[in-house]
Order: C-alpha cells, then sequence, then structure tokens
C-alpha cells in the first residue's frame, strides 16, 4: 500500500514541477510552486525528515510563495502602467 | 533552427536526468557504513537535547548554524536597504475586510501559540527555532496583508536590535565558551540544556523577524511609489 502512496506522490511531484516550468501564466505558476512545495513536505514526511518537512511547508511553500505573488503582483501592475489605455481591454 | 535548439536541449536535460539517475543509484546501493548515528546516539546524553536532530544543529554542528543565522541576517539587511517605501505602514493596507479581519482575531493568537509549542518542542521532537520562527513570520505577514499595525517593523533601533539579537547571543555565547577555556562553541557542561534554549529563543524572534522584514520591504501598492519619483 506504502508504495502506492510513494508513487502517487513522485508522480505528482514530477506533475507540478513541470507545471511550474511551463506555466506562462505567472500567477499560475506561483500557485503551482506551493502546491509542490507541500507535496514536497510529505515527501520528506514519508522519508521520516518532519523537521525538514516542517521547514519546507512553512517557509518553502508558505512564505516564498507570498513573496513570488507579492512580486507578480508587481509586475502585472508595472505591465498593465506601460500599455497605453485601450489596448488591454 | 529554434525547434532543433529546442530538441537537443531537451535531449541533453533528459540524458542529464538518467545519468543523475544512475549516479544515485549506484550511490545508494555501494552505501558506506556510516557510523554518523551511532555516534550521535551515543553522545546525545552530553548534549543538553533529547532530540538528534537540534543536538547536532546547535550543539555538534552549530558552527554551520551560527553561520546560516549570519547569511539571514545579512539578506535581511540588504533586503530592508532596498526597501523603496519610507512609509512601511501604507495607509492603503488598512483593509476593510471584514472577513480578513475575523480571520486575523482567531489565527493570530494561534499562530503565536503554535510558534512557541514549536520553539519547546524542539528540544525532544520535530520542531525549533527555525520552525517556530517561520511561523512567527507568518503571523506578521497575515498582520501586514490586514493592515494592524506593527510599529516595531518600522526602520529604526528596534527593527535592528531585533535583526541582530540572535546572532548576537549566538556568537557572544560562543566567545564567551571559548575564553571560559573550552573550544569556540562548546558549551560548558551542565548548562548545554538551558544556553540552547535560551539560543533558541532568541534565533526564534530574529528569524521571524528577518523574514518578516523581507516581506515588508517589498513595495507594497504599485500607485504608490513610481509616482513618489515623478515622471509620467
Amino acid at each position: 500500500m506504502s508504495w502506492l502512496l510513494d508513487g502517487l506522490l513522485i508522480v505528482s511531484l514530477l506533475v507540478t514541477a513541470v507545471a511550474v516550468l511551463l506555466s506562462r501564466d505567472l500567477f499560475r505558476a506561483v500557485v503551482m510552486f506551493m502546491a509542490f512545495g507541500l507535496l514536497m513536505a510529505l515527501a520528506w514526511v514519508r522519508l521520516q525528515a518532519p523537521d525538514i518537512a516542517l521547514a519546507e511547508a512553512a517557509i518553502g511553500a508558505g512564505l516564498t510563495g507570498v513573496l513570488l505573488l507579492d512580486a507578480v503582483s508587481h509586475f502585472q501592475r508595472g505591465r498593465l502602467r506601460e500599455q497605453p489605455p485601450g489596448e488591454e481591454g | 533552427m529554434r525547434r532543433l535548439l529546442v530538441l537537443v536541449s531537451l535531449a541533453a536535460c533528459t540524458a542529464l536526468t538518467i545519468a543523475l539517475a544512475l549516479a544515485v543509484l549506484v550511490a545508494a546501493e555501494s552505501a558506506v557504513v556510516s557510523e554518523l548515528p551511532q555516534q550521535l546516539a551515543a553522545s546525545l546524553g552530553r548534549s543538553g537535547v533529547e532530540h538528534p536532530t537540534t543536538a547536532v544543529l546547535l550543539n555538534f554542528r552549530s558552527y554551520d548554524t551560527l553561520l546560516e543565522i549570519g547569511v539571514l541576517v545579512i539578506a535581511g539587511m540588504s533586503g530592508i536597504s532596498l526597501a523603496s517605501t519610507r512609509s512601511l505602514e501604507d495607509p492603503a493596507l488598512r483593509s476593510s475586510d471584514v472577513l480578513l479581519y475575523a480571520l486575523q482575531r482567531w489565527f493570530v493568537p494561534l499562530m503565536l501559540l503554535l510558534a512557541a509549542y514549536l520553539l519547546w518542542a524542539g528540544s525532544h521532537r520535530p520542531g525549533g527555532a527555525f520552525q517556530a520562527g517561520a511561523v512567527l513570520a507568518a503571523t506578521g505577514v497575515l498582520m501586514r496583508l490586514g493592515g494592524l499595525p506593527m510599529a516595531f517593523i518600522r526602520p529604526g533601533v528596534l527593527l535592528r536590535l531585533g535583526l541582530v539579537l540572535g546572532f548576537a547571543v549566538f556568537l557572544l555565547v560562543a566567545i564567551a565558551s571559548a575564553l571560559a577555556g573550552e573550544a569556540f562553541l562548546a558549551y560548558p557542561p551542565g548548562m548545554a540544556g538551558g544556553l540552547i534554549l535560551a539560543i533558541e529563543t532568541v534565533l526564534t524572534l530574529s528569524i521571524g523577524m528577518i523574514l518578516l522584514a523581507l516581506f515588508v520591504a517589498a513595495p507594497v501598492s504599485a500607485e504608490h511609489e513610481p509616482e513618489e519619483g515623478g515622471g509620467s
């Protein structure tokens, strides 16, 4: 039974990692990155490293995700300002 | 031409992945039997804590942790010096979002409690300064998003003191133990447990503050900052 869980974890890790890299929408990439971080925390738990799992969930998924979301919102606002009004809508 | 380039780089990536996987396989099969776990278990009683990870991080390899905190302090200071907003408390942030406010009233005390628990748990089960500090910083981010006033995060003496507190106390203990005749960073016997708890407490405060400062230092409202610099 545990190999099923591990296999599922590996597959979903790979899928989310590829989704982060290939997504053209930055917001979606960040959300995928956070999902990747949470799955990675699960993987650390499976590897019997709960300390690293805690750190990964708190810093890797949580704080880094918030910082990246902040950066994305700045990029998008900056892009909106550069374009003359009317072109966007 | 471009498609060729993509294909070549894809092939290179695949080859690298396969090579890495093979290397990991070979390394896993010919694993050298390490005596580190036995050594750790044998000397765990002298470390002052019961959890092996904390014992390694704060006692046996505390030099690494000291340098890590130094790196974090430098990162926090560079983040603050890059901040473009003068007033870190943005009036536009004072949101009237009822849901966020209600959520905060429940979550902020709960998260502070969780941070304290993680800090305390570090001595005998998974937890410790880094995790507690991260939860502390997340609490600060939540308060920041809800626009709660946080006077201590304004650039000033208090912020600087908070940033370097953990590193300074850690270094002080290290130098004091070196002057007392022991080696650099070797805690005097019998005091290790108390010293580690004290160091972890100040480290938690500092780590939380550094991570929070990195978040707060980022300019919050984009409508605000370009107009300050003039231009269009």
